[in-house]
């Protein structure tokens, strides 16, 4: 085998041949490797941004949109909010302390980098089934300690999450976190070398062998010896990121630093062709300027070495003092490896020698695969009936299952506080909720749906986003932008592909109808099992951030009383497909899941809002996984006191529904509210104005959690023993005492 | 009055710490880099919570040796008013001036959450200015916070009327149940033997805005006044 050859593996032949073809020669050793490095499905979205194309981005919020490290969105007063999601799914899987402690550092950097402040992570995880299996009960503790250790320590609290378990995630782990960060919109700025003569540097960690050659390791397949891969895993140092967190954040007060990036995927190759591409110049660099962790690294090394804790910062000439200064203070190492050209090229310099020269633009897109879709086949439930046995024992069974029940051993372990921002904590609403400097709050919250989304990736995906954005509305926040992250097995699999496809259609199109922009994602392909070749069940993930004007609608846990009604809004459909239910207590993964209908959610979400800024309600809960019986005793739990409900007057689609659907169906587009009985009437005008179906459906009471359909009581629960069932369910999984 | 707060590398409190102070009336609270000196020019020094040097080697061990602690142990010995507060309680115990070990949390994992506190009558001006017998609402957040005191230091801490804040259950009983962390009797916050040197895990700048806090309360802002009183009328 030659060199060549060697150097060519993560690259097609079809690459390879349009290299030399474009290059009108051979690329030599170091130039083989930057392309398989930028060119790796993680950084190059070959087989995606086509299709990324299609959502909508745009918007009078939106100041960045995708395509940079994070999007940023005007909030006005001056102030903007910057969001990005980022997933470390191989890595934790090899390594899931350092994995998802390293996915941390990852996502700061891509908020830092556009010049905000990391002000909340939010992190999205999917395991095997803790309940039986020891690997993924492993899997779990460790990428949340990663998580704590890495989170708790560089100051940036972590205040939101969702976490699903299914066995098609037991060697493949998700891993994902999605960061916000605040800043005045006049000290943005991008990851762009727009003047020849700037100078370029690298900040903060020395560059070593971990990581090496990481995007390609993230944009294949796992393998059966996945433990030899845990040198493609990094090495997180959160002091380090800490040190480098706090002196960049004062370096932009200087006005010196006028363009950054982060060294993420791909390591250098990857920032600077990037920055070069993007500002239409070129960029010359000396490898002998690098801070180096050991001596002997080699140029191919240092080109694609992903250590951590590095951001690219670019100066005006030699204006650089006054951050030289600051970064002396925090004795964060700076190592001025090059400068801007106006030459188009990617130079590359050792020991004298140009190692590589590459045009930046060439590098920067990657040649696009055409990738074939297949749509896969929809699985209807054969019978309508779906036999579970009590609605208590159900109820009871859904309350306990781990993708329902009450995270606290997670969140308990995670810094939510740090920052003095946090109003809303976990556990205490649907959404976290943050102040912001220039006196608004902001909402944010992450959904997905693995198991709709196997069954139905074009509703499932677009449930994802109508979930999330029910979950900001029932804090009282208005969605203003969301970023995704999509994440599949092969896409060389037409049926994986057709999904993917799907999912991008149903965010796209759900976004567009509600006037939510996507600004920005990231795709994660090639997770699968490895044992069984099974894909992961496709797993998009939507976070998105709404706004509260005022302070005063804030809605206080303390404020719920005894007394309060309780109004059910949205219609319930005979939608049990692939629910919760149908799964966890009737044993039945398939059927046709719940259907998104936009307008409708855009006109109960904005009558939803009017009910907390007029003051009138005392509580608000999105109505998904597990239905109406499942959010009804949330509430319940969370008020710490009983309900009698009648589900007889609860609004419903033309047609019979079922007592089953009306329980358990996980029909879109619904709340339920609680409201001091003396604003009734003002609570059903503002929804009878707005033509959103509800009905006042019971009363929080002193005593049990009851629930009658068709006449008779089919519930009747102490609140302590769901509160039990609820809570015990993922201490108890781990094997500890709750 | 000024108050310092002190800032060692991988502190993540301080600027909370600043915020908190900066609403209390009187006090004018500057960041102090660990290197720059000159905290004798101030009338209390705040160590704020964080991950002081990474916490490499042992929680607080290393920030215990920055040339700043010198300046805070001539200080202290001046009868300064001197707060820690959960990192910052780490960094003091390191140094000695406070008695004692925090070690790793019994439940082995850090511990993010809302705790009650009583204010114990201690010998201090600090107790008296917040009101023994009162409870506080405040939040915790630390991975090594369980205070080990041996059965002879420990008999001294309380002989001298030393503990400052103990951790209770809802209704103010220091049980078990109300232990977060499985320190020795409960206790939350200790003081030197002068009585001006302060320690404690729970953050009382994450609870100084009604905003932040659970219930609407902002029983925080008790501790910076008591702060505040003593370096002012001790």
């Amino acid at each position: 085998m030659t060199q060549a050859e060697q150097t060519v593996l993560g690259l097609t032949l079809d690459e390879a041949e349009y290299a030399r073809r474009s290059l009108g020669r051979e690329p030599n050793e170091v130039e083989w490797a930057i392309m398989d490095a930028e060119w790796s499905e993680h950084c190059s979205y070959k087989s995606s941004k086509k299709l990324l194309k299609t959502l909508p981005t745009s918007g009078e919020r939106v100041l960045v949109g995708p395509g940079y490290d994070a999007g940023v969105l005007d909030v006005g007063n001056g102030y903007v909010v910057s969001m990005h999601i980022e997933s470390h799914n191989h890595p934790s899987a090899v390594d899931p302390y350092g994995g998802s402690a390293t996915g941390i550092g990852g996502v700061l950097r891509d908020v830092l980098s556009v010049g905000t402040r990391p002000i909340a992570l939010i992190d999205v995880l999917r395991f095997g089934d803790i309940e039986r299996s020891e690997h993924s009960q492993w899997l779990l503790r460790n990428v949340v300690r990663g998580i704590a250790d890495y989170g708790n320590c560089v100051g940036v609290p972590t205040v939101a999450g969702e976490v699903e378990f299914d066995p098609s995630f037991e060697r493949n782990c998700l891993v994902d976190v999605a960061c916000v960060g605040v800043g005045r919109k006049s000290d943005l700025v991008l990851a762009e070398a727009r003047h020849p003569g700037d100078v370029i540097a690298i900040v903060g960690g020395s560059t070593g062998r971990d990581g090496i050659r990481g995007a390609t390791f993230a944009s294949k397949n796992l393998t059966t010896n996945a433990d030899s891969e845990r040198s493609s895993v990094q090495v997180p140092d959160p002091f380090m990121k800490k040190l480098l967190l706090d002196s960049i954040l004062e370096a932009l007060g200087t006005g010196e630093v006028v363009g950054m990036k982060d060294l993420g995927g791909g390591g250098l190759s990857s920032a600077l062709s990037e920055i070069a591409s993007k500002g239409g110049t070129g960029v010359e660099v000396d490898l002998g300027a690098l801070i180096l962790r050991e001596p002997d690294i080699t140029p191919v090394e240092a080109m694609t070495s992903e250590s951590q804790e590095r951001m690219l910062l670019i100066f005006r000439q030699a204006r650089c003092e006054k951050t030289t200064k600051i970064f002396r203070k925090y004795e964060v190492p700076v190592a001025f490896i090059g400068r801007v050209t106006g030459d188009g090229l990617l130079t590359v310099k050792s020991s004298g020698k140009t190692v590589a020269s590459l045009p930046a633009a060439f590098l920067a897109e990657a040649p696009l695969i055409e990738r074939r879709a297949r749509r896969h086949p929809l699985r209807p439930l054969a019978t309508p009936v779906l036999r579970g046995g009590s609605a208590s024992s159900s109820l009871l069974r859904l309350l306990a299952s781990p993708n329902i029940a009450g995270k606290r051993w997670i969140y308990e372990q995670y810094d939510h506080e740090v920052g003095v921002r946090t109003v809303l904590k976990p556990g205490e609403a649907d959404s976290a909720l943050l102040k912001l400097p220039n006196g608004k709050l902001l909402a944010v919250k992450a959904d997905g749906n693995s198991r709709a989304c196997s069954l139905d990736p074009y509703r499932g995906a677009a449930g994802c986003v109508a979930e999330a954005c029910r979950n900001v509305v029932a804090v009282g926040a208005e969605p203003i932008g969301a970023v995704d992250h999509l994440q599949f097995g092969d896409p060389g699999d037409e049926e994986v592909y057709g999904s993917f496809a799907e999912s991008v259609r149903g965010v796209g199109d759900y976004c567009r109808s509600v006037g939510v922009p996507v600004v920005g994602g990231k795709v994660s392909f090639y997770n699968q099992d490895e044992t069984t070749g099974r894909p992961v069940k496709p797993s998009p993930v939507v976070m998105v951030a709404g706004l509260v004007d005022d302070e005063s609608h804030v809605l206080r846990p303390s404020a719920r009383g005894r007394g309060d009604l309780v109004y059910v809004v949205g219609e319930t459909r005979r939608e049990l497909g692939g629910s919760e239910y149908s799964a966890r207590v009737a044993g039945k993964e398939f059927g046709t899941v719940p259907d998104v209908r936009p307008a409708d959610d855009l006109r109960t979400n904005s009558s939803v809002l009017k009910l907390i800024r007029r003051g009138l309600a005392t509580g608000v809960h999105d109505c998904s996984k597990g239905g109406l019986a499942v959010a009804l005793a949330q509430m319940s739990i969370a008020n710490g006191s009983g309900m009698k409900a009648d589900l007889d007057g609860a609004p419903v689609d033309a047609g019979r529904v079922a007592e089953t659907d009306i329980l358990f169906s996980e029909t879109h587009g619904r709340f339920v509210v609680s409201v001091k009985p003396e604003r009734r009437e003002e609570v059903v005008d503002v929804l009878g104005r707005d033509h959103v179906p509800s009905a006042a459906i019971g009363r929080t009471v002193k005593g049990a959690f009851e629930v009658s359909v068709g006449g008779r009581t089919v519930i009747k629960l102490g609140v302590g023993v769901m509160a039990k069932a609820w809570e015990s369910c993922v201490p108890r999984a781990l094997g500890e005492k709750p | 009055m000024r108050v310092a707060v002190l800032r060692f590398p991988g502190s993540n409190c301080d600027l909370d710490v600043v915020q908190a102070l900066g609403t209390t009336e009187g006090v004018e609270p500057k960041l102090v880099w660990h290197e720059s000196g000159g905290l004798s020019r101030f009338d209390a020094v705040v160590l704020p919570g964080g991950f002081s040097f990474g916490d490499y080697l042992r929680a607080g061990a290393i920030a215990a040796r920055s040339p700043s602690i010198g300046e805070v142990r001539r200080l202290a010995d001046r009868g300064v008013p001197i707060l820690g507060i959960c990192n910052g309680f780490q960094v003091l115990v390191e140094a000695g001036l406070l008695p004692g070990s925090l070690l790793r949390n019994s439940g082995l994992r850090f511990v993010c959450k809302w705790v009650t506190v009583r204010v114990e009558d201690a010998a201090t001006p600090f107790a008296r200015s917040a009101k023994p017998g009162r409870l506080l609402r405040l939040p915790i957040a630390h991975n090594e916070g369980r205070l080990f005191l041996p059965d002879d230091e420990l008999a001294a801490v309380k002989r001298e009327r030393r503990v400052v804040l103990t951790y209770t259950d809802s209704a103010g009983k220091p049980t078990r149940q109300g232990n977060p962390n499985g320190s020795r009797e409960n206790i939350a916050g200790i003081s030197n033997g002068e009585g001006n040197v302060i320690g404690m895990m729970p953050h009382p700048e994450r609870a100084s805005d009604p905003t932040l806090s659970p219930d609407g309360s902002a029983d925080g802002m008790s501790v910076f006044g008591a702060l505040v009183r003593m370096a002012g009328g001790a």
